[in-house]
Order: C-alpha cells, then structure tokens, then sequence
C-alpha cells in the first residue's frame, strides 16, 4: 500500500508518521485480527493511521519490514517458537494482541490436564500429533505492549497505535470492569441472581458483557489490586458455588497467578 | 509445452488458517498435488471435559472468530437437545435472524475481500480501496449493516454475549429491529452491484462430480437443525451424524478428514444450494438461474456464486422475520435449564457447510465427552481430490506455474476455508 503525500494524515497540523505494521497469527481464532478488519466503518481510518505490510488473512503480499509487530494466539508447538523469535527480531514493538497471546486465553485450558498424552488421545486417538502445554508470547519473547481481550476491543487498539505513532505512553485501565458497567447503569448481576467476575476484572471493555445482562468471564485478566479471594468469599456467600467460580477464573488464563498462589 | 512445474505455496493467504499446497508436474503428467493442512491444534473436546455445561458455547464459540455465532448456536443446540429444552417461536426466530446475518457478514467477506483480489489481479483488497473505491464501498456496507445486526441481537459481532442455553439474556428493541429492516430493504441494491461485478467475471472451467453434503430444508432453507441429506441419496438424523462425517486421520493434516458414499464429499453453499435450490427465495434463484447455478453444479469454483445467491435469501428472509417479529409481543426471553443426563448433538448449517457439535453430560451437567466436527474438515478431502484433478488437467492443457499456483489458490479460496477451526 503506498501513499500519496496528499493522503498523509496530520495531528496538530504536524503530518502523522505512519508505523509499519505487520499482523501475525498463531494458535488462534483470528478473531481478535477480524475485530480489526470487521469494523467497516473505521477500517479506513485504522488504514490511515498505518501502513500495513503483512497480513496474511487479508493479502498476498508479505514483508519483513515493519516496525510494530501484532501477535495474536498463544504458543503451542516449536515451529512457533522459532516463528515468533525471527518476528521480535525484525520488529521494533511487538504487542501481545488478545487474551490468547497475553496469557493464553481459552486455549491454556488443556494445561489443566497434567498429562498431556491423556490430552492426545482424547483428540486424536492413538495417531502422533506434534503439541506443547500453551504459553503465552512473553513466556517466549519480550512482550512491549499487551492488549487484553477476548475479542480485543478495536478502538484500544487504534488508540493504541496512535499513540505509538505519537511517541505518547499507553494507559490502559487500572480498575475493575464494575465502574464501567455502574457508569452504564446496567442492572448489577448478582441481583439476578447471576455469577459476574466485574469486580476483579481489569476494565477496557466498557463492560461489554453486563451490558447485555451476562455476567463477566474475566477474559481481560485481573484489575491492579484485584482482591480475589475477598471475591470469592462475597460470592460465596451470595450462593455460587466455589466450582462455578474457579472455572470463570481459569477459563482466558489471566487468573492463573492468583489460582497458582491459592494451591 | 515446459517439462516441469512445481508449485509451492506455503501459507496459503486469504483464507481463514495455516495451509500449503504443492504440485509437481513432469512432462505434462502429474506426480503430487498436495493439499496440506499444518496449522496447531488447540484440542478443544479435551478442554471442556469435567466443566458445566454453561462453558460449552462460550468456549467452543472461540474455536473460530469468523463463524463464531454459528459455533455458539451449534453448542447451545446440543446442550439443549440433551437437556431436552425446545425453544420457542421468538428464540428460534431470533436465532435464525442472528444466523442469517453471519452468513451475510461471512460471505461478503469472503466474496469482496478474500475471492475478489484474484478476479482484479490484485495481492488484497488494500489497493482495490483507491482503484475500485465504490465497489469496496457497498461490500463493507454489506458486511457493515450485518454486523450491526449481529451486534444488537448477539451483542457482539464476535463472540456473542446475549445468546445462551435456554434463548437470550437480553431482546433488541422493536425500534431497532425496525430500523434495521429499511437498512437491509435498501440494501438490496448494493447487494445487486456486487452480483453485477461477479457477473463480469469468468469463473474458471473446471468439474468433477462429487457428493454434497447439507442439512435437509423442510418448511424453508435450511440453517439451523433437522435430518442430514445427500446429493447421493443418503437420509440421516441429526443425531446419527457420525455416520455422515465417519472422520479419519491421515499425516498430510492436523484437520481430521471425512466421506461418505465416495472418496470425499463437499459442504457448504454450493451443498446447500444444490440440495435444497427449491426453497430459496425467489429473488435468489433469480440470481442462481443468472449465474447458471443449475443443481446439480459440479464446478467447486461456483461455490463463490452460491454464496452471492444466499447473500440475496438471507437479506430477504430476514425482511421476513423481522416483520413476523414485529407483528408479534415479545415474551420473556429465557427460559430454565435443567441438566438431564444424556447426549445431545446440534447440526447447524454455518457459512462453509454443516458444524456438528455433540456432547455428553453427567446427572449434574458437567461434560463428560465432546466432539465437534467442522465444515472445513469435511472439505479438505475434496479440496485435495480437486486439486489433483485440476492439476491434472491444466497440465494437460500446457499451462505455466503461474497459472497453475494462481487456479489451485483459487480453488482452494473458493471452499472459503475456515482453517483453524477444521483443526481446533
Ligand atoms: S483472544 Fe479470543 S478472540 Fe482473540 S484470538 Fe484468542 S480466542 Fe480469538
Ligand atoms: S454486573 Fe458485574 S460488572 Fe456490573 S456491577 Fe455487577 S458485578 Fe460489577
Ligand atoms: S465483561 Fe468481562 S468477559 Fe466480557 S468482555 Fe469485559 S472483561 Fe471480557
């Protein structure tokens, strides 16, 4: 994609750098990179703030020139981690995008099971199939940025790369996802009687479950001093069962410190 | 005529997943042509086993970011069959409504984002923006308001949050179910200057005779549960759908493959149209009878057409049910779940062909097995079988590498594959 100097975009009158980016994906659903492309109506602008030189789900041409580097998905096979290592090398900013490459995500499930061939064979039956416990990118390489998310929520990422574009630091919601969803005004959960993981939640999504009376699965991690056992024990008390609890918890992997220390 | 051509693509691009495809041709004869599926499995039957069943939509929905809605209604389906909840008239409307506008959402991204480069020489959609700016203009109008609907009935493009065993946590309003009926009237129109590009198009001369594989229509087209049907006579239940999909492992992919009544078999919208043409809307069979899609059509290439012909059924149903929806008052969106030992399959028909999702439960609801069968899956053995064959007979005809790569890229765009999810 080049650009015409007519096409440049301006901040402040000054003519904004455009970063090259590059997207790549590994063991994912894509969704996080579609968040990006399946905004219609600022994909445009999203493509006026970069130029985009890799992106195999969208074009044929690739590059190993670019200067931010998106990961999406977590690492569960060696070819990966050679993969991801020749990426941080070419890239001046790597991101983690998603919950699957911040700590996992739904795919760090099968690390619950100690054996891993039990985990084979319950797939694949006695045939050979190459696979490593999940990691997330910074168990394998540097992580400069991590964009939390299960989806990611597109205008943190575009806020995002303006900002690098800006040289400006990322500030990214330090409380839990109920000051969002109480700013909404949305109906608490727990009086109806519902399961949330609001409260030890790391905001950002705009309380985008709650909002439509669905309670919180904690797919962004935990909020900065999240207390989840004083949580646990108020839900408790609220009549879940520890069961219910544990599994939200466990299910996008951003908890697995807090369940680790608890063991 | 050269003497040799080898074609290597190694990640295979716009498609949906990590795959490769390799041909060697000596002396105008075909030694190897290889379709080669690489991509990581993630084992999500593992996963869930030993949790509730609430966590089935809600994971399994993450096995694919394009057709997530769909694998979220499949799971809420098998879960419901074993717990034997029937869900009623405005939960199954809603459904069908949420459905459509997947269908629509993924079609016109593969149509005019992924397929419609190759048509215009182009690597992507990127410099198609500058040089065919209206084009691209109504595709993401298209694929624009299907989101948003998706948005207000799913409340969220991807990955919904409102759908759940037993219907929805929340309804849309009327208001904006209203708005979105004149959006999707006017869209007819964009709808019809894409339609009019395709035409413009050569679709490439290309046929093998194979099996296809769809849900069976009874009161309309089909989407969402029902018996499974043929192109080769088979007549199936839903449940039995291990009798249709009959997996296999072989060491060229990490994606399990299928048949049925011959080597391989194909699911998706060309199935779909084939098998069940006589309950399209007629504004879509107009389009079929423009194009040529006559069923039976054994040319896979035309699975691109077939998808613009649904485009059209599911503007215009949609219409329909939002009318129906409407005219009717709302009742209370939920309804109770009660775990019942047992098992449950759902068959959805999602954008690339027929997703099976069956699970096992305990007395108390938890999983004790899974197993979930990908329309991509069940294509790949086709895709392989295609691809020899045109190898075979472009090679024949004396064409050049670059031909070659660019027709079995094509080819295997075409089945729109959903990578990722084939191996999940
Ligand atoms: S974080 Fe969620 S949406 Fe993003 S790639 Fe992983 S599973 Fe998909
Ligand atoms: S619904 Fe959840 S996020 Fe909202 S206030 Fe209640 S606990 Fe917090
Ligand atoms: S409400 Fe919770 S589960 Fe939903 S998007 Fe936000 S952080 Fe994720």
């Amino acid at each position: 994609m080049k650009t015409k100097e007519s096409d440049t975009k301006t901040y402040l009158g000054m003519p904004l750098y455009r970063p090259k980016v590059g997207f790549f994906e590994f063991s994912s659903c894509e969704g996080c990179q579609l968040q990006i492309v399946n905004n219609e109506s600022t994909l445009l602008d999203f493509l006026s703030l970069v130029e985009v030189v890799s992106f195999r789900e969208a074009m044929t041409e690739k590059s190993d020139d670019y200067e931010i580097a998106f990961i999406e998905g977590s690492i569960t096979r060696d070819d990966e981690v050679k993969r991801l290592k020749r990426i941080r090398k070419n890239a001046k900013i790597l991101v983690a995008l998603g919950s699957c490459a911040c700590f996992g995500g739904v795919n760090q499930l099968k690390n619950r099971f100690k054996n891993l061939n039990w985990v084979k064979k319950e797939v694949y039956g006695r045939h050979p199939v190459d696979t490593e416990p999940v990691r997330a990118v910074e168990d394998v390489v540097k992580v400069d940025l991590k964009i939390y998310g299960c989806p990611v929520k597109k205008e943190e990422v575009e806020k995002s790369v303006l900002h690098i574009a800006l040289g400006k630091s990322i500030e990214i919601p330090k409380y839990p996802v109920c000051m969002e969803c109480k700013a909404n005004e949305n109906i608490c959960l727990f009086d109806l009687g519902e399961l949330c993981l609001g409260p030890v939640t790391r905001a950002g999504c705009n309380s985008w479950c709650p909002n439509s009376r669905a309670g919180c699965w904690g797919c962004r991690g935990p909020a900065d001093d999240a207390n989840v056992e004083y949580m646990k024990k108020i839900m408790k008390e609220k009549g879940f069962s520890e069961e219910a609890i544990l599994e939200r918890l466990e299910c996008f992997g951003g908890f697995a410190d807090f369940l680790k220390r608890k063991k | 005529m050269k003497k040799t051509i080898n074609v290597n693509v190694k990640h295979l691009t716009r498609v949906e997943g990590h795959g490769n495809i390799h041909i060697k041709i000596r002396n105008g004869k075909l030694q190897e042509a290889q379709w080669e599926v690489i991509e990581t499995p993630r084992f999500f039957e593992a996963m869930l086993v030993g949790r509730n069943w609430d966590n089935a939509p809600l994971i399994t929905g993450r096995i694919c970011g394009i057709c997530s809605i769909g694998h979220t209604l499949a799971s809420i389906r098998a879960v419901e069959n074993a717990f034997k909840i029937v869900p009623d008239e405005q939960t199954r409307k809603l459904r069908l409504l949420l459905k459509h506008m997947e269908t629509l959402q993924s079609h016109s991204l593969h149509l005019c984002f992924l397929a419609l480069p190759d048509f215009m020489n182009a690597g992507s959609v990127f410099p198609l923006i500058k040089s065919h700016k209206d084009v691209v203009m109504h595709a993401a109008k298209i694929k624009g308001l299907a989101n948003d609907v998706c948005d207000c009935i799913g409340g969220r493009r991807l990955h919904p949050t409102r759908t759940v065993v037993g219907g929805f946590t929340k309804l849309p309003t009327k208001e904006e179910l209203s708005a979105f009926s004149e959006r999707l009237k006017a869209l007819i129109k964009d709808l019809m200057t894409v339609a009019g590009l395709f035409s413009g198009f050569k679709t490439p001369d290309f046929v093998r005779e194979t099996e296809f594989v769809s849900l069976k229509g009874k009161d309309g087209y089909p989407f969402i549960g029902g018996d499974v049907v043929s192109s080769d006579g088979v007549l199936m239940k839903e449940r039995d759908y291990k009798k249709v999909t009959n997996e296999y492992i072989v060491p060229q992919s990490t994606a399990k493959w299928c048949r049925l009544s011959r080597k391989s078999f194909a699911v998706g919208a060309l199935a779909r149209v084939n098998n069940n043409f006589e309950f399209l809307h007629p504004a879509a069979k107009d389009i079929a009878r423009r194009f040529d899609l006559i069923p039976v059509n054994h040319n896979p290439f035309m699975n691109n057409v077939a998808q613009l012909v649904e485009c059209v059924h599911v503007v215009m149903d949609s219409i329909r049910l939002i009318d129906e929806l409407l005219d009717s008052k709302f009742t209370d969106p939920r309804q109770e779940v009660k775990p019942v030992k047992g098992v449950g399959v759902g068959a959805v028909e999602v954008p690339r062909g027929i997703l099976y999702h069956c699970y096992e439960f305990d007395d108390k609801g938890k999983i004790v097995k899974s197993d979930c069968v990908i329309p991509t899956g069940q294509n790949h053995a086709n895709i392989q079988h295609d691809l020899e064959a045109l190898a075979e007979e472009y090679a024949v005809r004396g064409k050049e590498d670059g031909e070659i790569e660019l027709l079995a890229s094509m080819l295997v765009r075409a089945y729109d594959p959903c990578i990722s999810c084939s191996v999940h």
